[in-house]
């Protein structure tokens, strides 16, 4: 099964298993949001900390496929092929 | 004035726990002068809310939490923090219909002892929510929520919360709530509808003197005999309703100034009640920068000021939920500053020892004898 890369950042590893990347299987046409939703099914407190309860991508929480920051490109909506890479990082945020 | 039981301090076991913009600091003492603290517990979390929840024989310790990059949520330990619960779901989450996401936890309030399980909080987006469970899940209180005056509401520079909720011991039917802004609100119906209750509270940043709603109300307490007395301190004003909040007239006669944001009441002894004053609206520092505690003990009619043990000068605020008293006899007091020192007295007051200094901004303090 093609397989799409989910980068994790360090401080999140510990609500996923302690895992660093996590591979999920690629369907065709899945979204970010769907992407999210299913590990969310697994990992519901890491989910919770990438997105409010509305579903929203946290305001300092960057998302960024195969590079591109996926707010420039569709958002949660922006589609994912197999092979590519979501990497999650925390943006600039605090004193 | 009247007095209820209060346990004595011999032999008693204080938790002190310390919420700041950085992290969560908790410390025990058996005598309140010398605390041995662990922490920090959450590095780089804001805690903006701590509740000490004693009933039900175990200390829970429920904790506010927010983080900039990953949110807000709610934890909490029942062996003093050596380890912490998250509801997988999350404590406290909006529900679908409202389309609003959870901005901050300002308020986590045990019930009485009465009403074990019940737990209350005031959260930003201005909401109120309930717990039966000690807290580990909360509803949204929709009368609240729906309320026509929403719309009207607003925010201070903090964010518009409902950053206390007071439920009364004697009748579990009343509720208070403050907001900033929106001022104070009842219910006493158990949470069904609420009535803006603010006469006589004053509202200098508004056309109206005294508007039905909208004040700024900083942090109420209730007199733990007297349920229908309450105490205000408002953005300007400090004020007692004898009434159940019906009306609230100024006591503020006596103390260096009227601004301020924290207010305490007795834990046992009517008509005592503890202020920490600021300069002014426009001038946010203690009174010539000398820190001090102001004390009544007869319901406002007149203050003493206490600084004896606190640093001068201190150009820091105590912030409204950055002081509280424990449940013993004499009451303890404590508070920390923006400047990051936390002071304890073990004597209602008159005497202050630093018992931690330079931490982060202090947010929220709370203490409560515990079982060991």
């Amino acid at each position: 099964m093609p397989e799409v890369t989910v980068l994790v950042p360090s401080l999140l590893r510990p609500l996923v298993g302690g895992s660093a990347e996590l591979r999920l299987a690629a369907e065709s046409g899945a979204t970010v949001a769907q992407l999210l939703d299913a590990i969310g099914g697994e990992f519901p407190v890491f989910n919770r900390r990438v997105r409010d309860e509305t579903g929203a991508l946290r305001r300092y929480v960057n998302i960024y496929l195969n590079g591109d920051d996926v707010r420039r490109l569709e958002g949660l909506k922006t589609p994912v092929a197999a092979g590519q890479e979501l990497m999650i990082i925390q943006s600039v945020a605090g004193g | 004035m009247t007095r209820s039981e209060a346990p004595s301090s011999s032999e008693q076991t204080t938790l002190l726990a310390v919420g700041t913009k950085k992290g969560l600091w908790l410390g025990t003492s058996t005598d309140r002068a010398a605390f041995t603290f662990t922490g920090p517990h959450f590095l780089m979390h804001e805690i903006p809310s701590i509740g000490i929840d004693t009933r039900d024989g175990r200390t829970r310790i429920l904790v506010g939490l927010r983080s900039e990059h990953w949110g807000p949520t709610v934890a909490h330990s029942d062996d003093l923090g050596a380890t912490w619960q998250e509801p997988e779901h999350g404590a406290i989450t909006f529900p679908p219909d409202t389309e609003t996401a959870l901005e901050r936890v300002w308020q986590i309030q045990p019930d009485s002892a009465e009403r074990p399980g019940v737990v209350w909080a005031g959260c930003e987006p201005i909401s109120v929510w309930k717990s039966v469970d000690g807290g580990e899940h909360f509803e949204l209180n929709r009368g609240l929520w729906n309320h026509p005056h929403r719309t009207e509401w607003g925010a201070g520079f903090g964010g518009a919360a409902a950053h206390t909720v007071l439920p009364s011991a004697s009748d579990p039917t009343t509720i208070h709530v403050a907001m900033s802004t929106g001022g104070v609100y009842r219910s006493t119906d158990s949470g069904e509808s609420w009535t803006a209750r603010n006469r006589g509270i004053g509202a200098d940043f508004m056309p109206e003197e005294t508007p039905e709603f909208g004040q700024c109300v900083h942090k109420i307490a209730r007199d733990p005999n007297n349920p229908d007395t309450l105490y205000a301190q408002n953005h300007g004003g400090v004020y007692r309703s004898d009434d159940n909040g019906d009306t609230w007239n100024s006591i503020a006669q006596g103390l260096p100034t009227d601004f301020g944001f924290t207010i305490l009441a007795h834990p046992s002894r009517s008509g005592t009640a503890w202020v920490v004053p600021i300069k002014a609206d426009i001038e946010r520092i203690p009174p010539q920068g000398q820190l001090a505690v102001h004390r009544t003990d007869d319901a406002g009619a007149s203050w003493q000021r206490f600084s004896a043990g606190l640093v001068e000068p201190d150009y820091n605020v105590v912030l409204r939920d950055a002081a509280a008293v424990d449940t013993l006899e004499p009451a303890g007091v404590y508070f920390g500053t923006r400047g990051g020192s936390v002071y304890a007295s073990a004597d209602e007051g008159e005497h202050f020892a630093e018992v931690l200094a330079h931490l982060p901004d202090v947010l929220c303090v709370r203490a409560a004898a515990v079982e060991l």
